[in-house]
């Protein structure tokens, strides 16, 4: 358990998840400083008092389309440190792809609503959010590498490699990946360095997440 | 087209006409043609009568309004005739489809509203023609051919007992004793049957035919009624395509959010329930939500996919792509969004189609390419399997093609045994009926 208290805005439509949502920040310790049902009001609580981080559906009224990716944008414009952390139905390209455009010093997370339910990962995610880092859902990682199956580098990969390259993706650290893995920050370090050579990346430890999802999305 | 055939009788008038002679006067076309001129006579004695009735009647009575009912009235007393000549003509036709009416269908059952709908109706110049031949030339001709066709068969038939009484003389031939008269009256009767049977059955022939260029639906119609028909067609899939979209909301929004805020509370709960068998009963409640939470984003999935509504036809062939266990290429370029249901015809055929490469094909790898065509949605599904796929054998894909075939469109499977499959859907950017 994080044992911070970071101001968070919660942004869904629908009152069941919203409550839900609230419940799993707060029991997080996190203090939920604002939960509202619409794009407009979440630009203007961040507008008026910048939160840590910003929790928002994609989809919200007016148009249930894409009205919280726009705002999220928005707020990445006027505010560049706050974490914004979106949550969508399904996995869409072109969310990935509007996210991964607005880099900043705060963190970008993209999660499937599903994932809200595993709690602990869920808190862990607004965490590396909080702290400018990148929270990607497994699902969306695992498609994408699907995608790349049998293409040129990827393939050149060891199963370990291909394994810390998807932890890579989901936007975890080398410390937690040699958690998941059950082996030694070292070994983690040698396997990034491996990967990083053979799918030709710079090697930079700053921007590592999207320039790997950048690969992967081709 | 092949009509089916009233046993021993001929297909039609004319051909029973310059059949065998024999055949054609012992089979019941020139009673047939008989019943029909007697009818048409009475029919259109009827007409005349009714119609000067109604014209004197109107405009006597047209001082007190009911006189311009009845004059307006009129041209459906046309329309009646003309409703009633077509149903007639079955007895000349045997065997064969009705005529079409010109008109529209009925919306309400029951004669009032018949006759209001067509009183509102133009009536078809062509019904009013038949109806003014039928009612001032076609029915006197129609009465002397068929009265005196039982004239003289009545005359021949009864000339033993004329001549008891009286002398007969038929062409110069006269007799004055039944015995006399009984070879004339059967030579008579025999001749007499003989030309009238031709003279009736050619005569009922020509007007079935007059009837049926004017009593018909013309080409016009014909074209206006598949208009009608294709419109009825795109309607049904659209109105099949909105519900599919109603059915995925309701899921989605109703559902599909009360099972994620489920996952959520037992998530909760997992981290606040002291370890032991109850936190047990908590991950397990948690797993069985997920696993229902699966298979109703699956249902949602084949019923209307969301990311469809919301991206088009590529991000949801890519998502379906994404989910499959081999890998399958996906290449869709289109200028724009496309009409809901092509969107949706094209988005079935690609995930039937994928789904079947993935379970049957033995295949390794898939692509699907889309483009645009010269105002044509092109779609294709390539893969290196086994072949041997079929559109009707217990796929779905016998569904789509109907789908397909409402909007224009068609699929084509090319998948010989040993393969490779190639499907190719082609379907109508547009929908215009």
């Amino acid at each position: 358990m994080p044992d911070r208290s970071l101001k968070v805005v919660i942004a869904e439509d629908l009152a069941l998840l919203r409550e839900g949502l609230v419940g799993i920040v707060e029991r997080g310790g996190h203090e939920v400083v604002a939960a509202v049902d619409n794009a407009d009001a979440l630009v203007t609580w961040v507008h008026n008092d910048p939160p840590d981080v910003v929790i928002t559906d994609v989809r919200m009224p007016p148009g249930l389309s894409d009205e919280g990716l726009r705002a999220a944008a928005r707020i990445r414009e006027e505010h560049p440190q706050v974490g914004i952390l979106v949550l969508s139905q399904y996995v869409a390209d072109a969310y990935l792809t509007s996210l991964l455009e607005a880099p900043g010093p705060g963190g970008t997370g993209y999660l499937l609503k599903d994932r809200v339910g595993h709690v602990r990962e869920f808190l862990d995610s607004i965490d590396r959010v909080a702290d400018g880092g990148m929270a990607v859902d497994p699902e969306v990682v695992r498609q994408l590498l699907g995608r790349r199956r049998d293409d040129g580098p990827l393939a050149g990969l060891t199963a370990r490699e291909r394994e810390v390259l998807a932890l890579m993706a989901e936007g975890l650290t080398n410390g937690t990946i040699a958690a998941r893995l059950v082996v030694s920050e070292a070994a983690i370090r040698k396997h990034v360095g491996n990967i990083f050579a053979k799918l030709d990346l710079e090697q930079g430890t700053d921007r590592r997440v999207s320039a790997v999802l950048t690969y992967l999305r081709g | 087209m092949s009509r089916p055939r009233t046993a021993g009788v001929a297909p039609t008038a004319w051909a029973a006409l310059a059949g065998n002679p024999a055949r054609f006067l012992l089979s019941s076309w020139p009673f047939r043609a008989w019943a029909y001129l007697a009818g048409a006579s009475v029919i259109g004695l009827v007409t005349f009568v009714g119609f000067f009735t109604l014209v004197v009647i109107g405009i006597v009575t047209s001082l007190v309004v009911v006189g311009l009912f009845l004059l307006a009235s009129i041209p459906v007393l046309f329309v009646a005739l003309g409703a009633l000549e077509r149903r007639r003509l079955a007895v000349m036709t045997p065997g064969q489809p009705s005529l079409r009416s010109p008109h529209p269908a009925t919306t309400e059952p029951g004669w009032r509203s018949w006759f209001r709908q067509r009183r509102a109706e133009p009536l078809p110049r062509r019904e009013l023609g038949y109806g003014v031949l039928l009612a001032t030339l076609l029915w006197w001709i129609d009465l002397v051919v068929a009265f005196n066709a039982v004239l003289f068969l009545a005359l021949m038939a009864l000339a033993p007992l004329i001549a008891h009484y009286d002398e007969f003389v038929v062409l110069g031939w006269a007799a004055d004793s039944p015995l006399e008269a009984l070879p004339i009256g059967l030579v008579g009767l025999v001749v007499s049957y003989v030309f009238f049977a031709y003279v009736a059955t050619a005569l009922a022939a020509a007007q079935v035919a007059l009837a049926r260029i004017l009593l018909g639906a013309d080409q016009e119609q014909l074209e206006q009624r598949i208009t009608e028909l294709r419109r009825s067609r795109l309607d049904l899939v659209d109105a099949f395509e909105t519900e599919r979209k109603r059915i995925e909301r309701h899921l989605h929004d109703g559902v599909q959010q009360r099972l994620v805020a489920l996952t959520m509370t037992l998530g909760r709960a997992e981290l606040d329930v002291p370890e032991g068998a109850g936190l047990d009963l908590v991950r397990q409640a948690h797993g069985e939500a997920e696993a229902a939470l699966a298979d109703l984003r699956e249902a949602v999935r084949g019923i209307h996919p969301r990311v469809l509504v919301d991206h088009g036809i590529e991000a949801a062939v890519r998502e379906v792509a994404d989910r499959m266990p081999i890998p399958v290429a996906v290449d869709i370029t289109l200028p724009e969004r496309l009409p809901a249901p092509v969107e949706a015809a094209a988005y079935f055929v690609a995930s039937e189609t994928v789904t079947n490469v993935a379970r049957h094909a033995g295949a390794t790898t898939c692509r699907i390419t889309g483009w645009v065509e010269e105002d044509d949605l092109v779609l294709t599904v390539i893969d290196n399997g086994i072949g041997g796929a079929r559109v009707g054998a217990g796929t779905g894909l016998a569904g789509l093609v109907t789908r397909l075939d409402a909007l224009g469109g068609r699929l084509q499977v090319d998948s010989p045994a040993g393969g490779p499959t190639r499907i190719r859907m082609e379907c109508p950017c547009r929908i215009d009926p």
